[in-house]
């Protein structure tokens, strides 16, 4: 019998997204890219975005890990492609409100696909796996506005 | 089901270790992460509290009571831990942090003091993160040369090809008795031999291997050994460092301050006697009191026993995962060339879910590169799932172990 709790975690568009990720390629033309690297269970993200004036044309990435991680970003991504960066700033905080367990977060359907995680916020060792992805995007976001601060 | 073991009573010995009596997730606690730090039997909490509540006090400086006990209590712990290694005497016995400060002991005096820019140290890929970076340390400072005996594709060291990497110009050979990623023992005294045939200096790092077999440090030969106390039942923090006492003599101190000098003086000091020399500061002196305690809980059950018993578990859970479809087991594939560990992969399903969802029944084993990047390089793999046993766990637990895979197994697919 699978566990309740269990059941929530590993919802099946999770372990979809994990087999059949969605933008996981290389973007050559890319004007940022982040590694993110957890260094505790051997996690891999490199997210690459082609950010055109204050909007992000396109979302792609490469990487390795477990169903979380790895569906956590590619789901991102799909929100991603098209936002503009203070969109995609939002959905950070409120990715970040949903794995706090925030119930408007939960309902919040803005999130897309990303709602499907909700159930990782009842396992607290596993939230840093959903954030890896994110965390590279605050990264990539931050390394935007720079340059364009810089031109 | 197994046999029994004569004189090996399995219920009243994990009776003895409270933290084995507790639900995890609503199920009865499965401990496998044995090889990460074992269980403390109550002998050794004991031991412990005791030394708090009646004898507390620092070591080697005081006249009074107190520090007279704590003095006694600290070297008889030292004298303990040489007879469980078979030191030729207690002063060999360099109390540590650990394993990994022993090893890092080992690289940051000895290897400083010898190793040169066209000399080598030999590892293995085998080795966990511990007994590779204090020598990567060493090579950049001193502009020596690491390599590495490869392994096979069991997991075991190939031997076949070391005299391809071990040769004149290597100066130390530093190996892990036992891979704490694969389980894989290794032929210690025979690589022993081999090394000092070249005239290299060969340190081993004991970790996983002291809490499993007796350590005979004169019968393996080799120069320098390290175990750590909380892998074989003791506290955390302490650990040891054994070596001929001749070593220990020519080597430099290892870090300055108290307890370690004989005069200070303006411009210079002199060094107290080996050990000594070695261990500024006050010690963890509970901490060697704990370990000393463990030695004994583990002695007094007897290492045959422990060996024998852990055979037959280990053995049955390798049968009993080989049978999981999807399921793929690293290292040896004979149980005479493996120890506790079973470190497998399942389908697809990446080990740290793995992990969550064998948690979520209550079955604890652990997830990742295990510190031990480079022998996930040689698998090509990112990580493994590791189930560590040790003398308490049982078959029942196995079946446990192989239940829960079997929800990874509904909810992935396998």
């Amino acid at each position: 019998m699978i566990e309740p709790t269990l059941n929530s975690l590993y919802q099946q568009l999770i372990l979809e997204h994990y087999r059949k990720p969605r933008n996981r390629a290389e973007l050559p033309e890319h004007t940022v890219e982040v590694r993110m690297y957890n260094p505790v269970c051997g996690d891999e993200i490199r997210l690459q975005l082609r950010v055109d004036g204050d909007r992000i044309a396109e979302a792609k990435f490469i990487g390795q890990g477990c169903s979380i991680s790895q569906a956590a970003v590619s789901m991102m991504t799909v929100k991603l492609q098209g936002a503009t960066l203070a969109e995609a700033d939002a959905l950070v905080s409120q990715f970040i409100n949903l794995m706090h367990g925030d119930e408007a977060a939960a309902r919040d359907r803005t999130l897309g696909d990303l709602r499907a995680l909700q159930g990782v916020s009842k396992f607290p060792v596993r939230i840093k796996c959903a954030l890896l992805g994110f965390d590279a995007l605050q990264e990539a976001l931050k390394q935007s506005r720079l340059e364009a601060g810089a031109q | 089901m197994p046999a029994v073991i004569e004189g090996f009573d399995l219920p009243s010995l994990r009776a003895q270790f409270p933290a084995l009596d507790q639900e995890v997730n609503g199920r009865p606690l499965v401990y496998l992460d044995n090889a990460a730090t074992a269980q403390k039997p109550r002998e050794v909490l004991d031991a412990i509290a005791q030394f708090y509540e009646r004898d507390n006090a620092n070591v080697h400086r005081g006249i009074h009571e107190l520090s007279r006990r704590a003095t006694e209590n600290f070297e008889d712990a030292r004298a303990r831990i040489a007879s469980f290694m078979n030191a030729s005497e207690p002063a060999e016995i360099v109390w540590t942090r650990g394993t990994t400060e022993a090893i890092n002991l080992v690289a940051g005096t000895w290897a400083l003091d010898n190793v040169g820019e066209d000399d080598e140290i030999l590892l293995s890929t085998m080795e966990h993160h511990s007994n590779i970076v204090p020598w990567q340390l060493v090579a950049e400072r001193t502009g020596a040369k690491v390599r590495y005996i490869e392994m096979d594709d069991q997991g075991r060291l190939a031997l076949d090809t070391l005299s391809d990497v071990l040769g004149e110009r290597t100066k130390i050979v530093s190996l892990g008795h036992i891979s704490n990623a694969l389980g894989t023992v290794n032929p210690i005294a025979e690589i022993t031999r081999r090394v000092h045939d070249v005239g290299a200096l060969i340190m081993i790092d004991g970790a996983q291997a002291g809490p499993h077999r007796p350590v005979d440090v004169q019968e393996l030969g080799c120069d320098f050994y390290a175990i750590s106390g909380h892998k074989m039942c003791g506290p955390t923090g302490i650990g040891v460092l054994w070596a001929r006492r001749e070593l220990l003599e020519e080597m430099s101190p290892y870090q300055g301050g108290g307890e370690m000098i004989r005069i200070v003086e303006r411009d210079g000091s002199t060094w107290a006697e080996v050990p000594h020399k070695f261990e500024a500061g006050t010690p963890n002196i509970a901490g060697a009191v704990g370990m000393a305690a463990a030695a004994d809980f583990l002695e007094g059950v007897g290492f045959d026993l422990i060996a024998e018993h852990e055979r037959t578990v280990v053995g049955y859970a390798m049968e009993q995962l080989s049978q999981v479809p999807g399921l793929r087991i690293y290292g040896p594939d004979s149980l005479d060339e493996r120890s506790g560990v079973i470190s497998f992969t399942l389908g697809d399903a990446h080990p740290h879910d793995i992990s969550t969802i064998l948690d979520s029944e209550g079955v604890a084993v652990r997830a990742g590169h295990h510190c031990a990047q480079l022998v996930m390089r040689h698998f090509d793999v990112a990580a493994t799932a590791r189930a560590s046993f040790y003398l308490y766990n049982t078959t029942d637990e196995v079946d446990r172990l192989v239940e829960a895979l079997d929800t990874v197994r509904g909810i992935f697919a396998v």
